[in-house]
């Protein structure tokens, strides 16, 4: 707890690991990322699988469009950077500035899933219904799946800004911090790789 | 003790296996094998048990000896050396159980590649190979040139065999005896397996996939089939038969499958048995003479058959009780049930029914 | 920050409904895995029934296709798991001297949404009957063109109850890594807390494409997706893939622990340490890693070509050779030894030629050729009960009567205990052994009858005889619980058994915060060697001071209940004539869910301390 450390000189330089809870936490954290990549990498097989299977529908080629798509890239990837020097600030014990930049996350974060909830609705207009085909299903399966992780991912990171608005970098929500910004790179990481399998393979038609 | 026991019950093993292998008039047991390829998985087995075999006798005895030896007396309250472990016997026990399963692994291997057989029309078709591999696709090709190829669907809980001669059986399949037969296997709602245990192996028939096996059966006779994978409430029923027959009574067979429908005579009862079986729709799904779809088993030769719906004996009384209440024998069926059928109707389609018969007047 | 709470007011329903406390956890995991076990083995029983004479009426082939589907899932899924999960819950801790769990909080989490799991997948009984696809619920047989709603709730129980399993393993994993007492490395933990460890990580990476397999036939059931249509671009076979690709990981994922328990047992009642612990600790390693590589020979019948098939055979093949290991290494262990036979070495002396049997018919399975003759027929039936009761169930009854006392307080009866394990040991081989030829002439698995005439109506006879046998013995085991509860002495010294880890060294009962002072842990079985070189009381590694606890929480209970309603409102949406529109119960669900999770992330609970005057008076109480 958070008794066992010592406090008189400030903030240990890594807060979010000087706890035995933190530590814990840390480690439960990175374990339960690797299912979460087995699940991913289920689901992305199960995209390879079937997406060939058009079944008279719309396939990738005719649907994608790499501008919107890069323009989510982008928007993700440098929300993974904002949640970085996030977290250097936490080391730094810079609060306030640690906090702008979690909320500039937060709204990059928003403005991708606007995009995709925009690219879902343009492939329906399309044809490509949930129910079209097997390709169809394992789409929106796959990227859906990783927008309901950023969904929720955004409902955390707002949740502990909340929070802990006021009360500056402490040993017990430093952890919680560090825990999210994880999360959220792992988001990301999900993301390159479905832009690269299921976009960039999708219009290169490989 | 309990070692013991063990032992003691599986030794009888192959005592047995020889005792329960000739009963049953269908051929059904794959401990009796009559064709290569189960003769072939038999053997083999034999070979497992016998590397089994000393693998168990091997750790029964130590357990055995330890368990008897090593008890501790009342009142011993002495400790025991405390062994950490031997880098020898560790070895010892790593080494020699990869040997063993080397001496499976090799037999395993060329069996898979044995077994995995195509079809020889496919050999053929491919092609473009040059000099010998060319010549030994066309040697394979010519010798395949009178292959039969059968194609198996699986239905709920029904099997359709489809000759290349384009007429199709339902729930028996003839064979010649004395040559690989090869069957191109399919699902057509849910998964079944293929499975005719004293002449082989199975495989798995899955909608939208093409499977392919071979068998042989090296004398004339009736093999039983099963379903082996689980389709369904009446999964335990979906039997079906194998009828070997020597080459010539199987190419006469196969021409009168092929041949025209013989109408019953007019104004007999058969022939108002067709009419009802028209009327009712029963055409609708059971092809006879090649008319009507193949929804349900054709029934060319049904009077042939032994069982009806592969798995009730075959007379008038189970016919009459199928045709009005199908479910109360395969639950989950789907054959229309025909409880109202009025007497006359019945008795006409049943007459109409047992002259579907393509063998020779016996 | 930290004020003691008074844990004195609570009732004790309200205390069992918030612990946090892993002892209690265990306790809770020992009681709902024991009622489904016993459910799912009357289920069996009724298809031993069913299957005594040759084309029995007594149950239809739509009910015994539900029989089996749960007979398998409960017993894999919601007893083993459970059971298994009862002895690493109690034990783990206190083998590697910490005073509970990383994260006491997930650890209820994962035991309460495990239990509301299992609740969901059972009330399917009261809509419209079980699921009937068999355990493995292949596509098509399982989608929504063939299977009822029974199949929803298998889809959605699994996945309630999987999260559950899924938390669980990833405390234990970090409790294993970050809790263990000063002196306690690696390579001193006792065997059972290595396949503690390793099972936990097979948990992580088996449950989660088991969590997407059943996502897929969710959407596929409920919404439509086309995955598995042939026709619309999709593949059967998938299912297969993702469903093996857990279930044979699986498979260890409930060995593991079992060999874990033998390898306690046996040495603790040999009076000697465990033979080649390194090679036990590889071989175990070796085991789980290769469990990842052999799905397919699940699926050799399916037509995937020689060289998929040879190349998962060799791989098949290979886990017996680690396997081997660890046999001779038991084998070892007692050979030299002192053997005390009670009850609890018993049923773990018993396990090694018992599980030798299932295993080379494992290795039998392997040849591939073979395989189609075996697959799918009584033969398999024989080996995986060989395996899981052979294995499995005797490395839990071995569990419970070693570990009774040190949970319970008292010991089981030697004597029921010993006509139990005679009665389940004679009625296993008498079920179990005879289906291997069963399967060899022709009987298939999963069949609800045969017909006469095929000479299968004396040996199925004689396994549904047996399986009674087995029955009464389970009973004279529930006997043995009731009738030792109130007539076995009570246990007041640490170590009944003269055992040899860590969790004898604490007293009998034990206090709630497990250790007053974490042990210096300075040898492979810790408390043996305090005993034959120390004085016998383990060396305090830190000053007695006060004492942290976790507080209770009724959070987790709630999180379950909301992901009940959750799935319960997921399968209405394939119910006709809801009375309550299924959006409703889908929504209180979620609320009730993340709501939790809410309160628990924003109020900062962090525990209380139990003062030094109280631990000295409780540590002066048990000793």
């Amino acid at each position: 707890m958070a008794g066992s450390v010592d406090l008189s000189k400030g903030l240990p330089s890594h807060p979010e690991k000087s706890t035995l809870e933190g530590k814990n936490k840390f480690l439960g954290f990175w374990i339960f990322l690797g299912g979460e990549t087995i699940m991913f990498a289920t689901f992305f097989g199960t995209f390879l699988g079937l997406r060939e299977g058009t079944a008279g529908g719309p396939s990738a080629e005719e649907l994608f469009s790499m501008p919107l798509v890069f323009i989510m890239t982008m928007l993700l990837l440098t929300s993974s950077l904002t949640s970085v020097l996030a977290m250097f600030s936490m080391k730094k014990n810079n609060f306030k500035n640690m906090l702008v930049l979690m909320i500039v996350t937060v709204l990059l974060g928003l403005g991708f899933l606007g995009f995709e909830i925009y690219e879902f609705v343009e492939y329906v207009h399309h044809g490509l219904g949930y129910t079209t085909s097997a390709f169809a299903s394992s789409f929106y399966t796959l990227v859906g799946l990783h927008g309901a992780h950023v969904l929720f991912g955004l409902c955390w990171i707002t949740t502990l800004i909340i929070r802990y608005s006021r009360s500056g970098i402490t040993l017990t929500n430093a952890p919680k911090f560090y825990v999210a910004s994880l999360y959220w790179h792992f988001i990301d990481v999900v993301w390159v790789f479905i832009f690269t399998v299921v976009y960039l393979m999708g219009i290169g038609g490989a | 003790m309990k070692g013991r026991k063990g032992l003691l019950r599986f030794l009888p093993l192959s005592a047995m296996l020889l005792f329960l292998a000739g009963c049953g008039e269908d051929r059904l047991t794959a401990l009796d094998p009559y064709g290569p390829q189960a003769q072939w998985i038999f053997d083999n087995m034999i070979l497992s048990l016998y590397v089994m075999a000393l693998v168990i006798i091997v750790v029964f005895t130590l357990f055995f000896i330890a368990v008897v030896k090593f008890r501790r007396k009342p009142g011993d309250d002495e400790i025991p050396k405390q062994v950490e472990g031997s880098k020898t016997l560790e070895l010892t026990w790593t080494i020699i159980p990869i040997i063993l399963l080397v001496i499976l692994a090799v037999p395993t291997i060329a069996g898979t590649y044995y077994l995995a057989e195509e079809a020889p029309e496919a050999a053929g078709s491919s092609g473009e190979e040059e000099g010998e591999e060319a010549e030994e696709a066309a040697d394979a090709a010519a010798e395949g040139e009178d292959a039969v190829v059968i194609d198996v669907t699986g239905h709920q809980y029904w099997w359709q065999f489809d000759y290349p001669e384009g007429f199709t059986a339902g729930n028996e399949v003839y064979i010649p005896v004395g040559e690989k037969v090869w069957f191109n296997v399919t699902g057509n709602d849910v998964i079944h397996s293929f499975w005719v245990p004293a002449l082989g192996g199975k495989i798995d028939t899955i909608p939208g996939v093409e499977n392919s096996l071979w068998l042989q059966a090296d004398e004339p006779g009736v093999y039983k089939g099963k379903c082996a994978e689980l389709c369904g409430p009446s999964h335990a029923l979906m039997d079906f038969k194998v009828v070997a027959l020597e080459r010539d009574e199987y190419d006469a067979w196969v021409d009168s499958m092929s041949q025209e429908e013989e109408a019953p005579e007019e104004n007999s009862v058969a022939a108002e048995g067709r009419q009802v079986f028209e009327d009712q729709g029963c055409i609708g799904c059971h092809a006879v003479e090649g008319q009507g779809s193949a929804q349900g088993p054709t029934l060319t030769n049904f009077a042939d058959r032994d069982y009806i719906a592969g798995v009730i004996d075959f007379n008038n009384e189970n016919l009459e009780e199928w045709i009005r209440d199908p479910q109360s024998f395969k639950q989950g069926n789907n054959m229309q049930p025909y409880p109202d059928m009025s007497d006359e109707d019945m008795e006409a389609i049943i007459e109409y029914l047992n002259t579907l018969s393509v063998e020779d007047e016996e | 920050m930290a004020t003691a709470t008074a844990t004195k007011d609570k009732s004790v329903l309200w205390d069992w409904l918030t612990t946090v406390d892993h002892k209690k956890l265990a306790v809770l995991y020992l009681i709902a895995g024991t009622l489904f076990f016993v459910k799912a083995g009357m289920m069996a029983l009724f298809m031993r029934i069913q299957l005594m004479s040759a084309e029995n009426d007594f149950l239809t082939g739509q009910t015994f296709n539900e029989l089996i589907t749960m007979h398998g899932t409960i017993m894999l899924f919601l007893a083993a798991t459970p059971l298994i999960f009862a002895f690493m819950n109690f034990v783990i801790p206190l083998q590697i001297g910490a005073r509970d769990v990383a994260f006491p909080f997930v650890n209820a989490l994962g035991f309460w949404i495990f239990f509301f799991g299992g609740l969901l997948l059972s009330v399917s009984w009261f809509f419209g009957g079980g699921p009937d696809a068999g355990w493995t619920a292949y596509v098509p047989l399982s989608s929504g063109e063939y299977a009822d709603l029974g199949l929803d709730f298998y889809v959605l129980g699994l996945q309630v109850s999987g999260i559950g399993t899924l938390v669980s393993a990833i405390n234990f994993i970090v409790t294993i890594i970050n809790m263990r007492a000063p002196g306690m490395t690696m390579m001193r933990m006792p065997l059972f807390c290595w396949t503690g460890l390793v099972v936990s990580i097979l948990i992580v990476f088996a449950f989660t494409p088991l969590a997407a397999g059943l996502a897929l036939l969710m959407l596929d059931r409920i919404f439509g997706g086309q995955f598995f249509i042939p026709d619309m671009g999709g593949n059967a076979v998938l299912w297969q893939h993702i469903f093996w690709i857990f279930g044979h990981p699986e498979v260890y994922i409930l060995v593991l622990p079992a060999f874990g328990i033998i390898s306690e047992v046996i040495p603790a009642f040999s009076r000697k340490r465990l033979f080649g612990y390194t090679a036990m600790v590889f071989a175990t390693l070796v085991i789980a890693f290769l469990g990842f590589m052999v799905w397919v020979h699940h699926m050799f019948t399916v037509g995937l070509g020689p060289i998929t098939n040879s190349v998962f055979a060799i791989a098949t093949m290979g886990i017996a050779v680690p396997t081997g290991i660890k046999i001779f290494n038991w084998l070892f262990t007692m050979w030299g030894g002192k053997i005390t036979f009670n009850t609890a070495m018993l049923c773990a002396s018993s396990f090694v030629p018992t599980f030798v049997l299932g295993g080379v018919t494992g290795v039998m399975l392997a040849m591939v050729p073979v395989d189609y003759l075996y697959h799918d027929t009584y033969f398999v039936v024989a080996h995986f009960h060989y395996i899981i009761i052979g294995g499995i169930v005797l490395g839990l009854l071995a569990g419970t009567y070693y570990w009774y006392p040190k949970m319970f307080g008292h010991k089981l009866n030697e004597k029921l205990g010993i006509l139990m394990f005679w009665l389940f040991y004679i009625g296993f081989h008498m079920t179990f052994f005879i289906q291997h030829i069963l399967g060899l002439i022709g009987m298939p698995r999963r069949v609800y009858t045969y017909l006469e005439g095929q000479g299968m109506e004396t040996m199925n006879l004689v396994s549904s005889i047996g399986s009674f046998v087995m029955g009464a013995a389970i009973l004279v085991l529930v006997i043995n619980v009731v009738y030792s509860a109130f007539n076995s002495e009570r246990i007041t010294v640490n170590d009944p058994w003269d055992a040899r880890t860590l969790e004898w060294s604490t007293p009998t009962p034990i206090p709630e915060y497990n250790f007053a002072q974490t042990p210096q842990v300075r040898s492979l079985d810790p408390w043996f060697y305090e005993k034959v070189h120390g004085d016998g009381t383990m060396k305090p590694a830190e000053p007695m001071t006060d004492i942290h606890m976790p507080n209770g929480s009724i959070l987790p209970f709630v999180i379950g209940l909301g992901l009940f309603t959750w799935g319960f409102g997921m399968v209405m949406m394939n119910m006709e004539n809801t009375i309550v529109p299924p959006f409703l119960v889908i929504g209180t669900g979620v609320i009730l869910t993340f709501g939790s999770m809410l309160i628990r992330s924003i109020k900062e609970d962090h525990g209380y301390h139990i003062p030094l005057e109280q631990v000295k008076k409780i540590e002066k109480e048990v000793s």
